[in-house]
């Protein structure tokens, strides 16, 4: 059974249909690319897939593991597995990120019926988790994103995942804003979690980011809908030729 | 005069305080002398011109006391040993570590304590202040005609002061407990005025708790004399009972190189009007006023500020965070006055409320009043529901809505909270925000 499977999605916002159709299955153990043009809808997808409220689905089917989750909240659907890096992280100010990775932590086990991390526990698997990012422990203290250069903030947000070892990531521009030290730090955290048992779609409007995040399948979205797909060597086509066949093409 | 008092119609409290006060004034004239009588005749003469102030008294716009106290309960009269226990069995809402208390039942002090670092008293027991302590209770007050200032002085049948003697802190913090115990409606007056002296330093909490389901009416005013590079923190916690009515006055004057931080947190009440007169009477003087409130169901809550820069080089931040859920009612007033001549004031406030929900309501009045050129003064307002982008990000990460919305709010509080020193106390005042965070359903 596939870990993702989207069959036909059509979802808009503020009444506009973003999404027109689009399918698109995900297997354990693979990466998959999307790639597109600003505004072909790969945000809304992220989103939709999330769970965020103003995305109403207007039509289609998204299961996990079999089961559709479309009516489960964004939490619920955390606790399922699934995992948003957010092209924007928000900043939270007076939420401590300590807290804040804790409740998250625990929010879900629970809701998973698994009983809570103990103290030290937790403290070591974030110890662990941050040091590999090189995020100092003075970072951890501050408030949820607040103060973070556009680095830290994304940063930050491979260190949830990290923590939260969800089934499915979903990576938004996790590129975007990144000189190429920080590039590769994050992608090395990426690649980290790169397993049997997990699968990950990554967002990227540049190829740059699938030199170091190899993908095993690459899709271009246009217009709300996958429009191509194939393998690695796709994403040199497009960094070669740009998306201006693919805004023809859905226009 | 006489043509101009008969026009007016009286309510039934205004008609109460009229007829209650000779024979209370009467009573009361054995003890204060001449200092305490001017201030109740004081008083008295400005509830009986003016009557209650109501919503087109522009400092009472929002508050209209005319109409929300329609009756003056009896003040009490019926204190008894039993009364004191189950004052003292009271389980209060913030939990004060180790500190040296005075409890007020239904605001007379209950026992007179001599406690090491400071000198503790009551000018109705004829204790005799200092004459440092003795000239602040006859000095001029500019807010004397204040509504709830006058009904206090008027009514008041003990003055409690405190002296914090020059260059010294007591060991532990001072906290002054008020508990209102009763089953019927009743009125109490209590007053406290505190000495702290050039260079001494002190840590006040004020707590008010008190039965639930009795429309009590409290009115107490707490006097700060805070000397030259005498430092004070204050924390006070409204946990009124649920029908009460309470009225509080805090005033602060300041003099050179002083240090003054007023933090108020409230969960209580059904309406509180809770005011500050602060006067920088000397260069060089700081004070940080933050206030915490949490409202639901129909309370209300009126923070009124008047931040008197009379002096130059003073600075002064006011800054408010309120959470209004089902049709609660949260009012802030804030005025920063900078007097002619007091050049280089800094006075920055800022006024944030969260609405939970369509039903509740803010209002927020910041003003400023500046004679002088050269000084940075400025003032914000906000007024929005918790931002669902925020709660989106937390739910994205596993947390339940109700869980996301608390913790927003716990943090959105936390920012007025965080000022204070003291980790326990500071840690306990959260536990009051939690608290209620966890009774919304
Ligand atoms: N919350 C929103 N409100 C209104 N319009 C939105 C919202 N999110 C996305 N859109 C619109 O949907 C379209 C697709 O946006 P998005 O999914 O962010 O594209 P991408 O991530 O591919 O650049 C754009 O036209 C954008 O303006
Ligand atoms: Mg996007």
């Amino acid at each position: 059974m596939p870990l993702l499977e989207i069959k036909n999605l059509q979802a808009s916002v503020e009444e506009r249909e973003i999404l027109k159709g689009l399918d698109l299955v995900v297997n354990k153990g693979e990466v998959h690319a999307i790639m597109g043009p600003n505004g072909s809808g790969k945000s809304t997808l992220a989103h939709v897939l999330s769970g965020k409220p103003d995305y109403e689905v207007t039509g289609g089917e998204v299961l996990l593991e079999g089961e559709d989750i479309l009516e489960l909240d964004p939490a619920e659907r955390a606790a399922k597995g699934i995992f948003l890096a957010f092209q924007y992280p928000m900043e939270i100010p007076g939420v401590a990120t300590m807290t804040f990775l804790r409740t998250a932590l625990n929010s879900q086990r629970k809701i998973r019926g698994e009983p809570e991390l103990s103290t030290p526990e937790f403290m070591r698997r974030v110890r662990d988790a941050a040091q590999k990012l090189n995020i100092d422990q003075d970072m951890l203290k501050r408030p949820v994103n607040v103060g973070f250069s556009g680095g830290e903030k994304k940063r930050n947000e491979i260190l949830q995942m990290a923590l939260l070892e969800p089934k499915l990531a979903v990576l938004d521009e996790t590129d975007s804003g990144l000189d190429i030290d920080a590039l590769k730090v994050v992608a090395d955290g990426v690649n980290r979690l790169r397993s049997p048992e997990r699968a990950m779609i990554v967002i990227t409007h540049y190829q740059r980011l699938l030199n170091h995040i190899v993908p095993d399948v690459v899709h271009v979205l246009s217009k709300g809908r996958i429009v191509r797909t194939g393998g690695k060597e796709l994403a040199l086509e497009l960094e070669a030729k740009g998306y201006a066949d693919y805004q023809e093409e859905a226009a | 005069m006489a043509t101009a008092e008969l026009a007016v119609v009286r309510t039934p409290a205004e008609e109460a305080i009229v007829e209650r006060y000779p024979a209370f004034r009467a009573r009361q004239q054995h003890w204060g002398g001449a200092a305490v009588e001017r201030l109740r005749e004081q008083g008295f003469a400005a509830l009986k011109t003016r009557g209650l102030p109501n919503r087109r008294v522009e400092e009472w716009k929002y508050t209209d006391l005319k109409a929300l106290m329609p009756q003056l309960a009896e003040r009490f009269d019926g204190f008894s040993q039993g009364l004191v226990e189950r004052a003292a069995a009271l389980r209060p809402h913030l939990a004060v570590g180790d500190a040296t208390r005075i409890l007020f039942v239904n605001g007379c002090s209950a026992a007179t304590l001599r406690e090491q670092g400071f000198v503790y008293g009551s000018v109705a027991h004829g204790d005799d202040p200092r004459p440092q302590t003795a000239a602040v209770i006859s000095r001029e007050r500019d807010y004397a005609d204040n509504a709830a200032v006058a009904l206090n002085s008027a009514f008041m049948d003990d003055w409690v002061f405190l002296r914090i003697p020059a260059g010294t802190k007591p060991d532990k913090p001072l906290h002054l407990e008020f508990r209102e115990i009763g089953d019927k409606p009743f009125a109490t007056y209590p007053r406290v005025l505190i000495v702290v002296e050039d260079g001494a330093s002190a840590t006040v909490i004020e707590t008010h708790d008190g039965s639930d389901g009795v429309a009590y009416q409290t009115n107490s005013l707490i006097e700060f004399e805070i000397g030259n590079g005498a430092r004070v923190e204050h924390v006070a916690m409204n946990a009124a009972g649920d029908k009460a009515l309470a009225l509080s006055t805090v005033a602060a004057r300041l003099g050179r190189d002083a240090r003054f931080a007023t933090l108020t947190v409230t969960v209580g009440a059904a309406v509180s009007r809770q005011q500050l007169f602060l006067a920088f009477q000397g260069e060089g003087s700081e004070a940080q006023v933050r206030g915490a409130t949490m409202l639901r169901d129909k309370q209300h809550c009126d923070s009124t500020l008047v931040i008197n820069h009379a002096a130059p080089h003073c600075l002064s931040r006011e800054t408010f965070k309120t959470v209004l859920d089902d049709e609660a009612r949260g009012v802030f007033q804030g005025k920063i006055i900078v007097a002619p001549g007091a050049q280089k004031t800094d006075g920055k406030m800022a006024a944030h409320t969260l609405l939970l929900s369509d039903a509740a309501e803010a209002n927020a009045k910041p003003e400023l009043e500046i004679f002088a050129d050269d000084v940075v003064c400025g003032h914000g307002a906000t007024a929005g529901a918790l931002d669902d982008n925020l709660k989106f990000y937390l739910m994205a990460r596993g947390i339940p809505e109700k869980d996301a919305e608390a913790l927003l709010i716990e943090s959105f509080v936390a920012e007025g909270v965080d000022s204070v020193e003291d980790e326990t106390l500071r840690e306990a005042l959260m536990d009051v925000a939690r608290g209620w965070l966890k009774a919304r359903e």
